[in-house]
């Protein structure tokens, strides 16, 4: 199995950093992804729009093989990492999805770990050589709750369940869950699909933030999240990539019709 | 008053009354149980074996630790194999493998417990050459494996799959996933499972007839025929002596009070550790 690698050439905004190419995927008989090309930058936030059903969660869960895990699933042509295909048969998927985090519609806090074991659940499965000391996690627990604008919520009840705290704190503690482990790419699929107002508002506070640090992918139904955080957004249907842009110009001269009809809300 | 609210006043009053039903033989039983056997418990009873054939005092000491020595080597045989079986059971749902599994498991459900106790006289009895704590408590350990094997799987099923995608989305490989993530979030309800399936062999006799098959002396050697509880309640209930009879009862009431701490254990083994899980 060979590592994918985690450091790579330097990072610098606007190179691209996950590329695919020609992707189908697919869910049994069902087409869910088809013949999608798009390029991700570095340091870049990139949202998915589009209508229920169009295949941009199963897109996001191609980009770090959590696609395959459903019975059924199967997916055709290229990502390229680093310049590294995720999908060549000496890749494993484990490495992959170290490197690339993910966070879900719904909080999925660990019910029987407390919360800086919550967060430090990725490190506990790295190999004994890179796991990292106790008092090390301690330091990447604090870092990863502050960098997911939790940690003065959380700091005097570390050790208590992390199910005992609210939806929006359960989202930003799995974001910092996601962190921990010093991603490349973070993949949120949308985050605050189950959030009140408030809690959004910090989701999406959260991820401008995040910028500076990562590469964001973010699917979303809501077209005004996508505007008010995205620094690119790719519209797709029906499975097909209609257009990506920069999110300024996708929303006000897309230059296809359907993102037109789309983003005025003609449909969808 | 309106007619709804007498059907719902005669409603209400049947389903009372099947309630008090379900709970009449489980008292009468203790009740019974007490008033026969409370007489007979003493300090004896616990530390001496049981005396010689229509002679009083003794004990059932040979028979307690018996049947718990019977029940150690069952948990070790039965409980991996049931748990790791619901597992895999849980986690390949659809495989051709698992629902076979899953209706093996409930054939042996029903199997009838001395059918048991014959399976292991002629695996283990009989190629031994004799019989022994082992035989008894495997043939015990047999009957746990279908019923830990099928609440493992239910329990595991109550685990919303959101956390199993988490834990492979953060690079748990599936087994540390099934095992860490999964199988740790349904911990509480497994080992209540354990339990009950423990607390419900921990009266059988059928399955020690010709395995265990008893034994009026004093043995903790695995290798030898050993007591057990409801064998020497068997012994003791059918035999023609009146201080037998009141041991019988006696230990009849030990044995209920062995289950009922195991059941009070496994209702204390199945709170959750932070409260209630959402989802």
């Amino acid at each position: 199995m060979t590592a994918v690698r985690a450091a790579g050439p330097a990072a610098e905004p606007g190179r691209v950093l996950l590329d695919v190419t020609g992707l189908n995927a697919y869910f049994g008989a069902i087409h869910a992804v088809r013949n999608v090309s798009l390029a991700f930058r570095e340091r870049e936030v990139t949202a998915i729009i589009g209508p229920s059903g169009c295949g941009k969660s199963t897109l996001l869960r191609c980009l770090n093989r959590m696609h395959e895990t459903v019975p059924g699933a199967r997916v055709t042509g290229s990502i390229e990492f680093h310049g590294q295909d995720l999908y060549a048969p000496d890749v494993s998927p484990i490495a992959v999805r170290r490197h690339i985090g993910m966070v879900f519609q719904r909080p999925t806090p660990f019910p029987t770990l407390c919360i800086r074991d919550n967060v430090a659940a990725g490190l506990r499965v790295l190999k004994r050589s890179q796991r990292p000391s106790a008092a090390e996690t301690d330091r990447i627990v604090e870092q990863a709750l502050r960098d997911a604008a939790l940690w003065d919520e959380v700091k005097d009840r570390l050790h208590g369940g992390a199910i005992g705290i609210s939806g929006g704190q359960q989202q930003r503690l799995c974001i910092a869950r996601a962190l921990a482990t010093s991603p490349r790419v973070l993949l949120l699929d949308e985050p605050t699909a189950s959030l009140d107002p408030l809690s959004t508002q910090k989701i999406e506070e959260l991820v401008y933030a995040l910028r500076k640090q990562f590469t964001v992918i973010i699917v979303t139904h809501n077209m005004q999240q996508a505007a008010r955080v995205s620094d690119r957004t790719a519209f797709m249907l029906d499975g097909e990539l209609i257009e990506v842009a920069p999110t300024s110009k996708l929303f006000t001269t897309p230059s296809d019709p359907r993102t037109e009809a789309y983003v005025t809300g003609r449909f969808g | 008053m309106t007619f709804r609210k007498v059907k719902s006043a005669v409603m209400l009053g049947l389903m009372w009354l099947a309630a008090a039903l379900v709970l009449l033989p489980l008292v009468l039983i203790l009740w019974q149980l007490v008033r026969e056997g409370a007489t007979a418990i003493n300090w004896d009873f616990f530390t001496k074996i049981q005396s010689s054939p229509g002679d009083a005092g003794g004990g059932m000491a040979n028979g307690i630790v018996g049947t718990l020595m019977l029940l150690l080597i069952a948990s070790v045989a039965g409980l991996p194999v049931g748990i790791g079986a619901g597992i895999y059971m849980a986690e390949h749902r659809s495989a051709k493998l698992a629902a076979s599994v899953r209706f093996l498991a409930d054939v042996l459900n029903g199997l009838p417990s001395i059918v048991v106790g014959i399976f292991a006289w002629s695996l283990l009895v009989k190629p031994m050459g004799h019989f022994s704590a082992w035989a008894g408590g495997i043939a015990l350990g047999s009957m746990m494996i279908p019923l830990t094997a099928r609440t493992t799987e239910e329990m595991i099923r109550t685990v919303p799959n959101s956390l199993r995608e988490a834990a492979l989305a953060l690079g748990y490989a599936n087994w540390r996933t099934s095992i860490t993530i999964v199988a740790r979030t349904a911990l509480p309800g497994i080992v209540t499972g354990a339990l009950v399936a423990l607390a419900r062999v921990a009266g059988e006799t059928a399955p020690l007839l010709f395995t265990a098959i008893g034994n009026n002396f004093w043995s903790v050697d695995p290798n030898k025929p050993i007591a057990a509880l409801p064998l020497q309640l068997y012994q003791f209930a059918i035999s023609p002596y009146d201080s037998w009879h009141r041991q019988a009862w006696a230990g009849s009431l030990v044995l209920i009070g062995l289950v009922l701490v195991i059941s009070i254990a496994a209702r204390y083994a199945a709170r959750p550790r932070f409260g209630k899980a959402v989802d």
